[in-house]
């Protein structure tokens, strides 16, 4: 059988150390009513040739960033990913290992979280990053959590700016608790500043700003942040931090958290997931936040190394007055997030967001001025933007498919209000030539 | 590496800046205006650089490399990791995941441009409720935890949906720390069961405590001390009797793939690790996948969206149509690049396989119990299920402890077992070989757990002393939390 290494001899001769004729007598514990009387109806084991061919025919059905000049966002970007990172976390001994809870046997796995949390803390403008969370979503929910425990205030409000998606994951989250979430709508794309103030209260635990938001529009964290502190609540900003080699930090503009999907950093799409969470706090609330944390220290012999640190807030140690209940976070993507910016560094982190701002201001440009087409908002705008179209976007991202484009994330089904616009990302690898084609095929369509 | 060169790499990457250095390449800018300040306002711009690394692509390969070889991984060394199940995972998963067509593909590609991997979640679901006994199966969490998370406020939302609100939840003392931290997220209190000497649940102190005020039963299925609860009918019985729903951790399914089912068990919740049973890698931490099986009574709490065959032959949608859904537990629709892995594993096994992958692992683990219970003492009596637990509570009176042990451990070049839990028991080693591992490998470890309880008898300085082959020596915990430094800084 395949993955299984005893032969049927030595199967024999380990039952025969045990003292059972057969491992039924090793299950003698489960009743015979409990035990499943049939095999279990699922496809019969396939040859690796053959399963190759039947994944290779479904993975063939999906429309992928290679054949497809992929202006796709709300999220999940098609950046470029260097080749170094899928060969070095291949490899095994940080693929197949655990969580480091034996530290001299993981010191590899804890220095790279090591050098993970200080980009991320560097990225940020924050004092502190953890080890990852699950994606940017969830890390947002924590984020708001977090805010709730540590002012002891229910009222969370919600920028309209927020990816509506992460709004749902806050609101499961916030079930629990009984969060009382509100919105603060926005103005030409921008979070509406009255709007937020008549929304912030002394109940408020956190004010949340993304920025760029979900409609690629730069926000006044700052701003929002005088009004959430001026109440006594917390600031969390949603920030993408592949952004923010070029983008000034969250932390210098007021934020007490920033949280964000880092899958931007070197993390495959994949259909969007696993992502990478980031996370990351000032300094006075690092004994609040979730998740592992990784931290320096020294060996008997006086030599640095590294170790989990803080446990005490952990679900392992404090059981049910644990911060989170996290337990797996999605490692292996922070690593490749940290060799992405070990690649890329100070220089090239800060050229992906200069590239992606110019070739997105170009399309922009190029788009609008088809007759019929508009930006949707005033906002200025990052690498991402929203176009309103003369009718529902649906067909013409069909056309465009046709011509191997995929054109963008059409916003009706987040809100009814957006029914013609068109949500359209622009990151680095698209080109001047992918671009005009686009604003061909869309002229055509909608001629 | 020998370990003297091993132990000599002593470097984060920042420390191997050098200024004007770099590694990247990246297109030209092929638009006219390529100045952000012309673009952007001006107070949106970083004023200073982002202090990062400036290395070369070579610097980047060694350093991560050496990085590499200072831990201890599935593919290079034994991981008898109790509860966690480190077994092989395999490289066609890999390349499978790795596919163009699932690798980068975009979460919001439309319906009709992503029919494969729709079709993929769809079949790995109906899959998953197959081996599970379950009637729907959500693949979005996470991660175990999460799936936890979205079972309890399924359950929550289902005594809401009665117009019942009952605010408990009971675990018995030697379940995961995951169970009371996620019902306490989800808003229970949490009410700890007593384990008889067989770490079964106290049938006495269950009944004690069900009544009206308690939502769920949250129990580990083999329990933690590798048991089989036996009365497991009885207590979902009971359970159901006081209308308490009762929500089994999967976290050692790898146990009962084929012998048993939870939904016949009488489980109405339960969640799957795909990077434990179905062999998705751990990567250090994550990720993993916890999709969660409820029966059909919980169906219209389901997360949103539900992965669904259209009628009529038309392919497979995302379906937002649950209005009484426990909502979203993360922005899209699951750890994807695990679920194709787990697909992959499935497949590759088949009905036949999947059995034996339990009947093994049952095997390996009463193999290890077997030849190590004159050294050490057992934690329950009879044969265990896929891990057993052990007590170094003898070696402990010599001054050696169960930490002490999973450190010389690394010495002799495996990883150790998960030690001190389940908390029940004293001095715990708790140890999961799995099916992949050869009796020549146990027979390895089995040896060198009998050495070092021979050597805490006669030499117990060599085993405190430990590990001394390893990259770094114990570390000082103390000092890491109570001066806590959580970046690098320069100097």
């Amino acid at each position: 059988m395949r993955y299984i290494s005893n032969t049927p001899a030595q199967q024999r001769e380990m039952l025969g150390v045990i003292g059972a004729d057969s491992i039924e007598q090793l299950l003698i514990r489960i009743p015979a009513k409990a035990r499943l009387s049939r095999p279990l109806a699922v496809p019969a084991a396939m040859a690796e040739t053959d399963l190759v061919r039947h994944l290779r025919a479904l993975a063939g059905q999906n429309a992928n960033a290679d054949d497809y000049a992929c202006f796709l966002g709300g999220g999940s970007y098609d950046h470029a990913i260097p080749s170094p990172i899928n060969h070095l976390i291949s490899r095994g001994e940080f693929f197949t290992a655990y969580t480091p809870y034996q530290p001299e046997a993981s010191q590899g796995t804890l220095r790279s979280i090591f050098e993970y949390q200080t980009m991320m803390a560097e990225l940020t403008g924050m004092d502190v990053a953890n080890a990852s969370l699950y994606d940017g979503a969830s890390s947002l929910a924590e984020a708001a959590l977090m805010a709730h425990s540590v002012t002891g205030r229910d009222g969370i409000v919600l920028s309209r700016g927020v990816n509506p998606l992460y709004r749902q994951v806050v609101e499961t989250y916030g079930e629990g608790p009984a969060l009382r979430i509100t919105s603060a709508s926005l103005g030409d794309g921008a979070t509406d500043p009255d709007a937020l103030r008549r929304a912030v209260s002394e109940t408020t635990a956190a004010v949340v700003v993304q920025h760029p938001n979900f409609f690629g529009c730069l926000e006044d964290v700052r701003g929002a942040s005088g009004i959430a502190h001026a109440a006594g609540a917390l600031v969390i900003v949603v920030a993408d931090p592949v952004n923010l080699g070029l983008l000034a930090p969250p932390g210098a503009l007021g934020a007490d958290i920033v949280v964000g999907e880092g899958q931007g950093l070197g993390v495959p799409m994949s259909f969007g997931g696993p992502n990478l969470g980031v996370f990351a706090a000032k300094q006075e609330l690092v004994r609040r936040m979730p998740g592992r944390l990784v931290g320096a220290t020294v060996d008997l012999d006086g030599r640095r190394g590294f170790v989990l640190t803080l446990q005490t807030r952990e679900q392992h140690i404090r059981r049910e007055k644990a911060t989170s209940n996290i337990c797996t976070n999605v490692a292996l993507c922070a690593l490749m997030a940290t060799i992405y910016v070990a690649i890329l560094g100070k220089r090239g982190l800060r050229k992906v967001g200069e590239l992606s701002t110019a070739k997105a201001h170009y399309a922009a440009a190029q788009f609008a001025a088809i007759p019929g087409v508009r930006l949707r908002f005033a906002a200025p705008f990052f690498k991402e933007f929203t176009l309103e179209l003369p009718k529902t976007p649906d067909r013409v991202v069909k056309r465009l498919a046709r011509e191997k484009i995929l054109a963008g994330v059409p916003l009706k089904s987040f809100d009814r209000q957006y029914r013609n616009c068109l949500l359209v990302a622009v990151t680095e690898k698209r080109t001047r030539e992918e671009i005009d084609a686009y604003a061909a095929a869309l002229a055509a369509a909608l001629a | 590496m020998p370990a003297a060169a091993r132990a000599a790499y002593d470097k984060l990457i920042f420390e191997l800046s050098s200024p004007g250095r770099f590694a990247y390449s990246l297109p030209a800018c092929d638009v006219p205006e390529a100045d952000p300040a012309a673009l952007l306002p001006a107070e949106h711009l970083r004023a200073t650089p982002a202090e990062l690394p400036e290395v070369s692509e070579v610097d980047v390969i060694r350093h991560y490399s050496r990085l590499s070889q200072m831990n201890y991984g599935v593919d290079t060394n034994f991981y008898p990791l109790g509860s966690c199940t480190m077994k092989y995972n395999p490289k066609i998963n890999e390349d499978m995941a790795r596919l163009p067509g699932f690798l980068r593909l975009h979460p919001l590609a439309s319906e009709a441009m992503s029919q494969g991997a729709l079709q993929l979640m769809f079949e790995l679901s109906q899959d998953l409720a197959e081996i599970s006994g379950m009637d729907e199966v959500s693949l979005q969490p996470a991660a175990g935890a999460q799936g936890e998370l979205a079972g309890v406020l399924m359950i929550r939302a289902y005594h809401l949906a009665r117009g019942e609100r009952r605010q408990k939840v009971l675990i018995p003392n030697s379940a995961h720390g995951t169970n009371p931290a996620t019902t306490a997220l989800a808003g229970f209190s949490v009410q700890e069961l007593k384990s008889d000497d067989n770490g079964e649940v106290d049938l006495a102190d269950l009944e004690r405590h069900l009544d009206e005020t308690v939502a769920a039963f949250m129990i580990t299925q083999p329990n933690t001390l590798g048991l089989f609860e036996s009365r497991i009918h009885q207590i979902t019985e009971l359970c159901h009797a006081k209308g308490v729903q009762v929500y089994m951790d999967g976290a050692n399914f790898n146990a009962i793939l084929g012998i048993t089912r939870p939904g016949d068990l009488g489980f109405d919740v339960c969640h799957f690790n795909l990077h434990k049973t179905f062999t998705t890698p751990h990567g250090g931490g994550g990720p993993g996948a916890g999709p969660v099986g409820i029966k059909s009574h919980l169906a219209p709490f389901l997360p949103v969206p539900v992965v669904a065959r259209k009628d009529g032959d038309k392919g497979y949608a995302l379906d937002w149509s649950r209005p009484q859904s426990i909502g979203k537990l993360q922005a899209f629709w699951g750890n994807f690049g695990m679920l194709v892995r787990a697909y992959t594993y499935i497949r590759t096994m088949g009905p036949d396989g999947l059995r034996a992958v339990s009947d093994n692992a049952v095997l390996n683990a009463n193999y290890v119990l077997t030849r190590l219970q004159a050294d050490y003492d057992r934690a329950t009596p009879g044969p265990c299920m896929h891990e057993c637990v052990l007590s170094a509570r003898r070696q402990k009176k010599l001054g050696v402890s169960a930490m002490d042990i999973a450190k010389r451990l690394l010495d002799l070049g495996f990883y150790a077992p998960t030690t001190y839990f389940p908390l029940i028991i004293e001095e715990a080693l708790m140890i999961e070989p799995t099916e992949t591992e050869s009796c020549e490998t146990l027979d390895q470890f089995c040896d060198a757990m009998i050495q070092i309880a021979r050597e805490a008898e006669s030499d117990p300085r060599r085993v405190l002393d430990a590990p001394l082959t390893t990259p770094v020596r114990r570390l000082d915990q103390t000092l890491a939390a109570r001066q806590p430094r959580l970046r690098w800084t320069a100097g």
